[in-house]
């Protein structure tokens, strides 16, 4: 594997970097754009994020080029810990930092923006889940950029019924995270005409042997089993079912967050068959199989997923907007004024096409319904999801009016 | 009388049978686990706290034999608790052997440490999502049982995790290479004096326990999420189950090992979200009841 030394001395580079700031912030500094890149580069969830973060943001920044100021990057790890995370954001944009991006684990994306709205700077979330970000604690200087629990909840569970697969099972890790995602898409299972058969509530952390819950689940004849769960957790379930024959005989498995780089953890033979839902895959079309030619090189060993394609696109919007406002004029200006400047232009990448933000700083686009292929569908490396469906961009996420956001009311 | 059972508990009795079984395989790592704990702990005095990434790192030369050297499951079988074990060997040899003379806290800070930064190591190198490794043609498949739908790889686990603990009690307890084992547990100096080189045994002894490790890693590789936090998740787990049949008790930590496996997947139908603190609830009230645990000796 090449991710080896390279991606362990990166990181190292990476978080020397991140003290090394004050020294160069002064030198040219109303000239210079710096953006920080935060999240977990040593922990869970360093695959999904991490080290491909980085890299993505990487080449946003190269491909925008020389258009009269310099980028920075620097980066860093957040270890998944809020006080960790609130504690760099507050130094970074002391130090300079323009813009905060990434920011996974919802804990940690949550209070890095209340630093950020509390300082008035630009925070790009793409890594958390949680809708909460553009809802009840939305902000005026912050978007959220790649998916968040509503749109996955929607487009694995309303879909999914629509496909036929109207009675559920849901195996649910038993804290916020899970329950949520659990509520959410039992509501749009109903909505669609569904019905729940029943739900099991698993001990987070601290579960490796899901078979007890899959077996419970079987029991109810359920034709879809969803997993309200992440990581190691999903990954667990989805090995123990095809262990157990459970999607040879039918039944459905969805996976309700769920990345590529997972998928390429369990591999096509267990993995076969399993839904989940992304806002990109590297193989939809000419623009994103062209978008992830160039990153490739710079990736460590992994095909960029949803996050590392938002940390690409919100990168380069970012910047787009830097150049139109002048970097005079934003190095001057504040967070907020950044941000709608930012909702006021369009964005269009490579890797989501055309998309726009809205007041309450959601970006949207389409949200697609993936399948996981079988080994002989597969015929080149990362060739692992069938499209089954898209939900355009208009209807993946929560409507405006009903996350709760004061931007909206006011 | 199935009609019974099921009146009697409200949850139907192919499902109870199902679960008690899957219990028992749950055990069945347990028990491979904390044997090899108690033997550690028996024969050396150290809280080996590194075991559960000796786990995960069975689990993981499992995997680098199948990617970089195409070697199947039933090499690295042989092999990864071999490799392991020979990794636990030099452990012993370069830090462990410094603390025998020292209170059983210096070596349960030294092997928690050498995990964690063992964890660290791997993550590192081949990041947090897991790898992929399937399981062997010769045992994928399943038996129906009428009750559940049981795989064959379960079967073999639990059958593989019998004869290593039968296998490891029979060494200790039946054969003139545990008389010694034992017999240095008790006065070291003595069974030196006979003319048994006591250090090298007990290296070789640590060896033993962790390959033990390593074997639980090769036989969870397949069914468990092959990533460095896995062993993380189980050790605390299987530290209580030792606890509970009595710490360095061989008999004890089995027959615990399985008896929790089973309470553990009852839990899991009548109170899920208990499923993960049962086992430590029962360790409080042995703790309570039997400070030297089960089958401890006080």
């Amino acid at each position: 594997m090449e991710l080896g030394r390279r991606g362990v001395l990166g990181a190292f580079a990476v978080t020397t970097l991140g003290s090394a700031v004050p020294r160069m912030a002064r030198a040219q500094a109303a000239n210079t754009i710096r953006i920080g890149v935060m999240n977990d580069q040593s922990g869970t969830y360093k695959d999904n994020t991490g080290p491909g973060s980085v890299a993505c943001a990487r080449q946003a920044i190269e491909e925008f080029g020389a258009q009269g100021f310099n980028v920075e990057l620097i980066a860093a790890d957040h270890q998944n810990k809020p006080d960790v995370g609130v504690s760099l954001a507050r130094q970074w944009y002391d130090q300079g930092v323009d813009m905060i991006l990434d920011i996974p684990t919802s804990s940690v994306g949550l209070a890095v923006q209340n630093v950020a709205k509390e300082k008035n700077k630009v925070a790009i979330n793409v890594g958390s889940a949680t809708s909460d970000l553009t809802g009840a604690q939305c902000s005026p200087s912050a978007v959220h950029w790649a998916y968040d629990t509503y749109q996955l909840a929607k487009s694995t569970g309303g879909a999914t019924v629509r496909a036929g697969g109207d009675t559920w099972f849901f195996i649910t890790a038993d804290y916020a995270f899970g329950h949520a995602l659990e509520r959410d898409t039992g509501a749009f299972v109903t909505a669609a005409g569904g019905r729940i058969l029943g739900a099991v509530r698993t001990p987070f952390p601290g579960t490796t042997d899901f078979s007890s819950f899959l077996v419970q689940a079987q029991a109810t004849r359920a034709k879809v089993i969803g997993f309200a769960n992440a990581g190691s957790d999903t990954i667990n379930c989805v090995k123990q079912a095809a262990e157990f024959g459970i999607t040879r005989r039918g039944t459905k498995l969805a996976a309700l967050l769920m990345f590529i780089t997972d998928v390429h953890s369990i591999g096509l033979e267990q993995g076969q068959g399993l839904i989940c839902s992304e806002t990109f895959y590297w193989d939809l079309n000419d623009r994103t199989r062209a978008f992830t030619r160039r990153v490739l090189p710079k990736m460590p060993s992994l095909y960029p997923n949803m996050i590392h394609a938002g940390c690409y696109s919100a990168t380069l919007h970012y910047l787009k907007t830097v150049k139109e406002m002048g970097i005079g004029a934003a190095k001057a200006a504040n967070g907020t004024d950044i941000v709608n400047r930012m909702k006021a232009m369009p964005t269009q990448d490579d890797a989501f096409g055309a998309g726009t933000i809205r007041p309450d700083g959601r970006k949207l686009h389409a949200s697609f319904l993936l399948e996981v292929k079988k080994p002989s569908e597969s015929t080149k490396p990362w060739d692992y999801f069938k499209v089954l469906g898209t939900t355009p961009a208009g209807e993946a996420f929560r409507p405006l009016t009903e996350g709760g956001c004061a931007l909206v009311r006011s | 009388m199935l009609e019974t059972i099921e009146g009697l508990i409200g949850v139907p009795a192919p499902l109870l049978f199902g679960q008690l079984l899957l219990g028992l395989i749950n055990g069945a790592f347990y028990a491979m686990l904390s044997l090899g704990l108690a033997v550690i702990f028996g024969l050396l005095n150290i809280i080996n706290f590194t075991h559960g990434a000796q786990f995960m790192m069975g689990a993981f030369v499992a995997w680098m034999l199948l990617a970089w050297a195409g070697l199947g499951y039933w090499w690295a079988m042989l092999l990864s608790p071999l490799i392991v074990g020979f990794s636990g060997i030099i452990l012993e040899k370069v830090f462990i052997s410094r603390l025998y003379k020292l209170d059983h806290l210096y070596g349960l800070l030294l092997t928690l440490g050498l995990g964690l930064i063992i964890e660290g190591v791997f993550r590192n190198e081949f990041g947090s999502s897991g790898l992929p490794y399937r399981i062997p043609a010769e045992l994928s498949g399943a038996w129906d049982l009428g009750f559940m739908f049981m795989p064959i790889y379960r079967g073999w686990v639990v059958v593989a995790a019998l004869f290593f603990c039968i296998a490891t009690w029979l060494i200790i307890e039946k054969t003139r290479l545990g008389a010694y084992l034992r017999a240095a547990t008790e006065r070291a100096e003595l069974v030196q004096a006979f003319g048994i080189n006591v250090p090298r045994m007990i290296t070789l002894t640590y060896g033993a326990g962790v390959a033990l490790a390593a074997v639980a890693g090769v036989l969870a590789a397949p069914i468990y999420s092959v990533n460095p936090q896995m062993g993380s998740n189980l050790i605390i787990v299987v530290f209580a189950v030792v606890v509970i049949g009595g710490m360095g008790s061989i008999l004890g930590s089995i027959v615990t090992g399985f008896g929790l496996g089973i309470v553990e997947g009852l839990t899991k139908v009548f109170w899920p979200e208990a499923s993960a603190t049962v086992i430590f609830v029962i360790m409080a009230i042995v703790l309570l009841a039997r400070p030297a645990g089960l089958f401890g000796k006080a």
